[in-house]
């Protein structure tokens, strides 16, 4: 298959980059002790989220940006992003579908997520994050009969201030990094859920961020206990309008499993990445980690098609003995996507395992970066780790790359790395088409084998979804 | 069905085949023979339209359609299939998925009935036995870790799936033992109709003896320089190329 073949299947449309008019009331571009203090009095905080939120600024201040990635960009200017952005319909938080907007409504039916409860995919609970504010929980009864606590993290720190207190920052302490601190001081929304001992969720529980308004940062800041013995599913989603200028979206995630508690957390991540020249994209620079108890278990599964840049680690900290760490990842960039993306799996307890599956596909003139670390704490008798890395390229003018890090400092320990990069070969194209599967169903169908690994580990609904989402960022005519 | 007039092709712009002609009826089985390097490969290649294999001159009539411009799925949905002397693996494609896209397209373009999956599954797994294959292969990715006769046979189970009009079976015989042999054979026997065209391509003589051709060509240089009948075959198996083509390469 020629380069210019490989261009016109990879120059697609961006289907979910329509943009909602809405009134909202956002605040003008910039950072200061004042908009943290505007931000949290909006939220009526109480005065010790605040302090937080003011301590984790002054953290923020003594750091700087950091600059080891394999990523290029322009200086992020802070002061250009506007920090807090609410359409002004939530101003009274609705308390059932029939008092949100139904602007709103309509924005989530056209990227096909349906808010009305009997229209939903049976089984997953939603929260819906539209800029800085959660819209809308659906399900909430129903969890609430399980004891599951599903809301939005303001919610939270209104309702549940002794876990809210006991347990944010203590993965991603508040000056973790610049991009978590910087988040920690400005958060606006995000989920917050908390699973009881022993029980097992009884629903997939799923929040899905969209960023609407211009110039506007999304900070959302999400924390899921599992408490000992109990299990809980966790899917995300996320898009944004096709804008020209760059967005910021700084998350940060902190997953905790008890002794003997499971979560797994998947993430299909479609932020608008930018035109073929690379103009707009969202900037995404996401802290998600996990701490991992005794015989627990944290798995982290993500399909990332999205963003100018992306900069994300979803990491587990293997505290307990027994517990286990798992990540599986693909990361398609095309265009001028950047992607440096990866995962941290610190060894502590004993015999703990780790599981590393990443598949990176690049496409256009984009960069895709797997970095990942293995530590094996001296401690830790008997870890076990399996890194698979495999890289694929459409075409000569992307790259891939692979820097993985390990560092062992107990003897005991069990490590194994595999990396393959390999292109989309003319032969198995030629299969294809020889039996009579149009180029773009071929290239579609090859990648989708190539991530089979990942896509496997994804909840069912999802897994369809990722599909058809490879599919339609590979989308284009073939001449 | 397929008519051969003075073909010329390029393979990376080098020239391999100089002045061609062949003409196959349905119903007919045609063998093309001929030493390493004679073209045959190259034949079969550029009928099916693999990048790279370029026709120069002359024209390749399918069906009265010139193959030059059909895309290579096109020419597959028109009815032509090819089986290929080195399949190639695609992770992570099963079997299954594999084959019901390629149906799908195939019996659309020919407006053949759909098969659902019951039927397909049905379909599939007739078609792994008749080539003692197991049916767990509908499973397995595409040609992934298969040894070099399974490959082989998985490529005659498609081709009984896919009911092509015109079937070309590049060095099929290659690499297989004595009993894969006669278990292709038999395949590509059960294909043979009033309505279907075959052409073999095959360096030896051997799989002639299960297959049956009703004409032999010897291809050297690009150019067909002996035809006949199955006895052609024999003939070659005796006295080797060299008689032919006047050099001392020998079968």
């Amino acid at each position: 298959m020629s380069q210019a073949e490989l261009d016109k299947l990879i120059r697609s449309n961006y289907e979910a980059g329509f943009t909602t008019t809405v009134d909202a009331e956002t605040l003008p571009p910039g950072l200061s002790e004042d908009v943290i203090r505007f931000l949290s009095a909006k939220k009526g905080e109480p005065e010790w989220m605040l302090e937080w939120r003011l301590d984790s600024y002054h953290k923020w201040l003594e750091m700087s940006s950091p600059d080891w990635a394999h990523l290029h960009h322009p200086p992020i200017d802070v002061n250009e992003v506007s920090f807090y952005s609410k359409p002004k319909s939530l101003d009274d938080a609705p308390k059932s579908l029939d008092e949100v907007d139904p602007e709103l409504l309509a924005t989530y039916e056209k990227l096909g997520i349906p808010l009305h409860e009997q229209e939903m995919l049976a089984g997953v609970a939603v929260d819906v994050v539209f800029d800085s504010t959660s819209v809308f929980t659906t399900f909430k009864e129903k969890l609430w009969e399980a004891g599951v606590i599903f809301c939005s993290i303001s919610e939270a720190i209104q309702n549940h201030p002794e876990l809210i207190k006991k347990y944010m920052g203590s993965v991603v302490p508040k000056g973790d990094n610049f991009y978590a601190a910087l988040n920690s001081a400005v958060f606006s929304d995000g989920s917050f859920v908390y699973i009881p001992k022993g029980v097992r969720c009884p629903m997939e529980l799923s929040t899905y961020f969209r960023i609407n308004e211009a110039n506007t940062g999304q900070f959302e800041r999400t924390l899921i206990i599992a408490d000992e013995g109990s299990y809980v599913s966790y899917l995300e989603g996320c898009t944004a309008p096709q804008r020209d200028e760059n967005q910021l979206h700084a998350a940060v995630v902190e997953l905790v499993a008890l002794p003997g508690a499971e979560i797994k957390y998947s993430t299909v991540q479609n932020w608008y990445p930018g035109d073929e020249n690379g103009k707009g994209g969202i900037y995404n620079f996401v802290t998600k980690r996990g701490v991992a108890h005794d015989n627990s278990k944290i798995s982290w599964t993500q399909v990332e098609t999205g963003s100018a840049i992306t900069w994300k680690y979803p990491s587990v900290i293997l505290r307990g003995d027994n517990s286990i760490g798992e990540f599986y990842s693909v990361a398609l960039t095309r265009h001028m996507q950047q992607a440096d993306t990866g995962t941290k799996m610190i060894h502590l307890g004993k015999n703990t395992k780790s599981t590393i599956i990443s598949k990176g596909i690049s496409a256009g003139r984009s960069s895709n970066t797997y970095r990942g670390l293995v530590r094996i704490s001296p401690r830790a008798e008997n870890a076990r780790n399996f890194t698979q890395c495999d890289s694929l390229l459409l075409g000569d003018t992307c790259g891939a790359h692979t820097f993985p890090y390990i560092e062992s400092k107990n003897p005991s320990a069990t490590i194994e790395h595999e990396a393959t990069t390999s292109k989309v070969s003319d032969d198995q194209m030629f299969l294809c088409r020889q039996r009579g599967i149009d180029p773009e169903k071929a290239v579609s169908m090859i990648v989708n084998g190539f991530c089979k690994e990942v896509f496997k580990e994804l909840p069912m609904e999802f897994a369809v979804e990722a599909g058809k989402l490879l599919e339609v960022s590979l989308e284009g005519a073939v001449g | 069905m397929l008519e051969i007039r003075d073909l010329h092709a390029t393979v990376a712009d080098k020239p391999i085949l100089k002045g061609l002609n062949l003409t196959v009826n349905p119903g007919e089985v045609h063998a093309i023979m001929g030493p390493n390097g004679s073209g045959k490969s190259t034949l079969a290649n550029v009928l099916a339209g693999r990048d790279n294999y370029a026709i120069t001159g002359g024209e390749a009539l399918f069906e009265g359609s010139s193959l030059a411009d059909l895309e290579p799925e096109e020419r597959a949905q028109a009815g032509l299939f090819l089986a290929f002397q080195y399949p190639v693996e695609i992770p992570g494609v099963s079997n299954m998925e594999f084959l019901k896209a390629a149906l799908e397209s195939v019996r659309g373009a020919q407006g053949k009935e759909e098969w659902d999956s019951v039927t397909l599954l049905r379909q599939a797994r007739a078609a792994c036995k008749q080539v003692n294959l197991d049916a767990s292969f509908l499973k397995r990715g595409v040609n992934e870790g298969f040894s070099g006769g399974e490959k082989k046979r998985n490529e005659i189970m498609q081709m009984l799936l896919m009911e092509p009009k015109l079937a070309l079976l590049d060095e099929t015989d290659s690499g297989l033992d004595i009993d894969a042999l006669q278990t292709v054979a038999k395949g590509v026997n059960s294909l043979r109709s009033p309505e279907r065209g075959i052409v073999l391509v095959t360096h030896y003589q051997r799989l002639l003896d299960y297959i049956v051709p009703d004409f032999v060509h010897v291809l050297s240089n690009g150019q067909i320089i002996k035809s006949g009948g199955k006895e052609l075959a024999h003939e070659l198996e005796e006295k080797g190329y060299g008689w032919l083509t006047g050099e001392e390469e020998s079968a």
